[in-house]
């Protein structure tokens, strides 16, 4: 009874410390002095379509980069607590196989989901969407595969490889803009091309390539260690 | 008439979130917790962010559930393995 009291005696603290927060607020009707700066020279200095990739990649690039860090270091630990014990031979039991219709709609659908995956990172300075939700797609694709084949096993010298080498290019990219351009991760190393074309925008569509095959490799990874890890 | 949309998608998603906490069996929190996602992410949609609907859907509704439902399989197999 006296716990339930207490219980109710902080929430109503907390409603009163943050009503003034709730009451406070007013609808924006302009932009802040930031936003409007974006909205107005972001398509000519950087030529994406899409503003929102250009703040993403270019103006914001260094939180981008940092959420990519995040993520590799998220995988790292995941990988780390769910490591394949090697000694332990409990586990042969045969999984058992999908059935016929899971494994045709799997080999119909995972092309095409890859395409989508790829389609969506590469055109992420023209329509909505990007190297994250182009990464998230390619493992959606994977997830299919690892589901309808349990015995499949993926490639892990492949995925490593894709994981480190497009993490590194990103870097790379990124300290050329300080040479060539304004600097970290500026994307007018390269020419900016015409406005609205799929080769245009600089060094925002590679930016976001890499940025696509280390979201898609880094989650095909978490996938794959709680599909193997035993227990 | 949008706003209508999103009040009754709020809704929803608390109803879900209700349902979420108060379901008998995992699972189907599990995918009670997914359908907020997925409604979160009409609402994203409507508000004219694409960009982060799409995140929402990919991740909250698809993703994350998925991770839930392979950690759900882990832990009522260790749990057999404990009685048996």
């Amino acid at each position: 009874m006296v716990k339930r009291f207490l219980i109710l005696l902080v929430l109503i603290f907390f409603v009163i410390m943050l009503m003034p927060l709730v009451s406070d607020i007013q609808p924006q009707t302009e932009l802040n002095p930031l936003a409007e700066k974006y909205v107005k020279d972001g398509p000519d200095e950087l030529g994406s379509a899409n503003l929102v990739t250009s703040v993403i990649v270019t103006y914001r690039g260094l939180d981008t980069l940092g959420e990519v860090a995040v993520l590799f270091i998220a995988t790292a630990g995941v990988g780390f607590m769910l490591r394949r014990r090697k000694d332990s031979k409990l586990n042969p039991q045969k999984k058992r196989e999908s059935s016929e219709i899971l494994q045709t709609g799997t080999a119909l659908l995972t092309p095409l989901i890859f395409l989508f995956g790829i389609y969506i990172f590469l055109h992420g300075h023209l329509t909505p969407g990007g190297g994250f939700q182009g990464g998230v797609v390619i493992a959606s694709a994977v997830l299919l595969s690892l589901l309808s084949y349990p015995q499949a096993e993926v490639n892990h010298k492949i995925l490593n490889a894709i994981k480190s080498l497009s993490g590194a290019f990103y870097i790379l990219i990124g300290v050329l803009g300080l040479y060539l351009a304004a600097g970290f991760l500026d994307n007018r190393i390269l020419p900016l091309g015409d406005f609205g074309h799929l080769f245009s925008a600089g060094a925002i569509p590679v930016i976001y390539s890499l940025i696509g095959l280390k979201v898609g490799s880094e989650l095909v990874g978490i996938l794959d260690s709680m599909q193997r890890s035993d227990s | 008439m949008i706003n209508v949309i999103i009040i009754v998608l709020g809704i929803l998603m608390i109803a879900s979130a209700f349902m979420a906490i108060y379901m008998r069996s995992l699972l189907s929190s599990i995918i009670a917790a997914g359908v907020i996602s997925l409604l979160a992410s009409i609402i994203y949609l409507l508000l004219a962010a694409p960009d982060v609907a799409m995140m929402e859907a990919a991740i909250g509704s698809g993703l994350t559930t998925v991770v839930f439902l392979y950690a759900l399989s882990k832990v009522k197999n260790s749990g057999e393995d404990n009685h048996g």
